[in-house]
């Protein structure tokens, strides 16, 4: 009881601090605050550079697409491996290897073979519902992903739903038989693929003598019109790398967190 | 930005806030934190940034939701202190 009280007083000052600093903050839109028009509003901010650069450079509608992932893809290629590491971790503390698993529970029976009629009526409605759902998630998922350039969404967002279309399935029906489709073999190779796919577009302007991730050295490569449509196409490439390998940490953290690690049974 | 929506939305958010934290069962915990990703989505949108709202909707609100059931399924539901 002592030591909620403290804690209580810590979230109290805390909070109280934070929102004093929030009083320091430039007004919601105001053109003359430092992000939007530089320090001392003299110097051109990098906000309106981008505004009037992006569509320019890359033929990019979408500027948020843009900046993550081309003028800032260095920084977006480590998030993705921080989701990859992630994922790894994952897999050192909870994943058990040992084939013969004498602590644990035995395996439980898969949903299908439940006898009774609660379970039955729980599989047909549920398990029905979920697995017409799941390809209109993974349709919209990849439109998602595809489209990220003209409106709001990208790798992240199109990855991380096409791996909440596997959890929904794995939530719906059986792990087990999801796994057999998506087993941990092919999920993790999907999660290096999409991690080599990104750098990969990083490495291949080194081979003509240009700086790491600029695009704009690969339009003989990509056979485009110019700089900025290779800049855009090499944009969608990277998505689909970090689509790939947010899908599988997402569904390979599912499968190990609610299997304890054994990746059988399951929820 | 619309204050009084704005308004809404923030009070929605303390309350869901303090629910999930004082809630003794975990899982009834992760819905109401569910819907604080949800709120902050919706605040997010209304701002204008777009692409955070449905980052927050994907993985805030969706997956980690779903990562914070299974944990609780495999271990304890009740909350101690």
């Amino acid at each position: 009881m002592k030591a909620k009280i403290f804690a209580s007083i810590a979230v109290a000052i805390t909070g109280a601090v934070l929102l004093y600093a929030v009083t320091d903050f430039p007004r919601f839109g105001d053109p003359r605050s430092p992000a939007n028009a530089g320090i001392g509003g003299g110097s051109p901010s990098a906000s309106l550079y981008y505004i009037e650069n992006t569509y320019r450079d890359t033929k990019v509608p979408n500027l948020v697409t843009a900046i993550l992932a081309d003028y800032r893809g260095y920084d977006t290629m480590f998030e993705t491996v921080v989701i990859l590491t992630a994922g790894m971790s994952i897999f050192a503390i909870l994943r058990v290897l040992r084939r013969d698993d004498a602590s644990g529970a035995p395996d439980p029976a898969p949903a299908s073979s439940d006898p009774s009629i609660d379970g039955d009526h729980h599989r047909i409605i549920v398990g029905t519902t979920c697995r017409i759902a799941a390809p209109l998630i993974q349709i919209f998922a990849l439109y998602v992903v595809a489209h990220g350039h003209h409106s709001p969404g990208g790798g992240f967002q199109g990855g991380v739903m096409l791996g909440a279309s596997f959890i929904l399935i794995a939530l719906s029906g059986s792990l087990r038989d999801t796994l057999v489709r998506f087993g941990e073999q092919q999920y993790l190779r999907l999660a290096f693929i999409g991690i080599l796919i990104y750098a990969g577009f990083g490495f291949l302007p080194l081979w003509v003598g240009r700086n790491f991730l600029d695009y704009g050295a690969l339009s003989g490569l990509l056979m485009t019109s110019g700089e900025e449509m290779a800049r855009s196409h090499s944009m969608l490439g990277v998505e689909i790398g970090v689509a790939m390998t947010v899908m599988s940490i997402m569904f390979a953290i599912f499968a190990n967190l609610s299997t304890r690690g054994r990746l059988r049974g399951g929820l | 930005m619309i204050v009084t929506f704005d308004i809404i939305i923030l009070v929605f958010l303390v309350i869901a806030a303090i629910i999930s934290l004082s809630v003794k069962d975990l899982l009834a915990a992760a819905m109401i934190f569910g819907i604080y990703g949800f709120l902050i989505c919706l605040l997010w949108a209304e701002m204008g940034a777009v692409d955070v709202a449905f980052t927050e909707a994907t993985v805030g609100a969706g997956v980690s939701t779903v990562l914070i059931v299974a944990t609780i399924l495999n271990t304890r539901r009740k909350s101690t202190d």
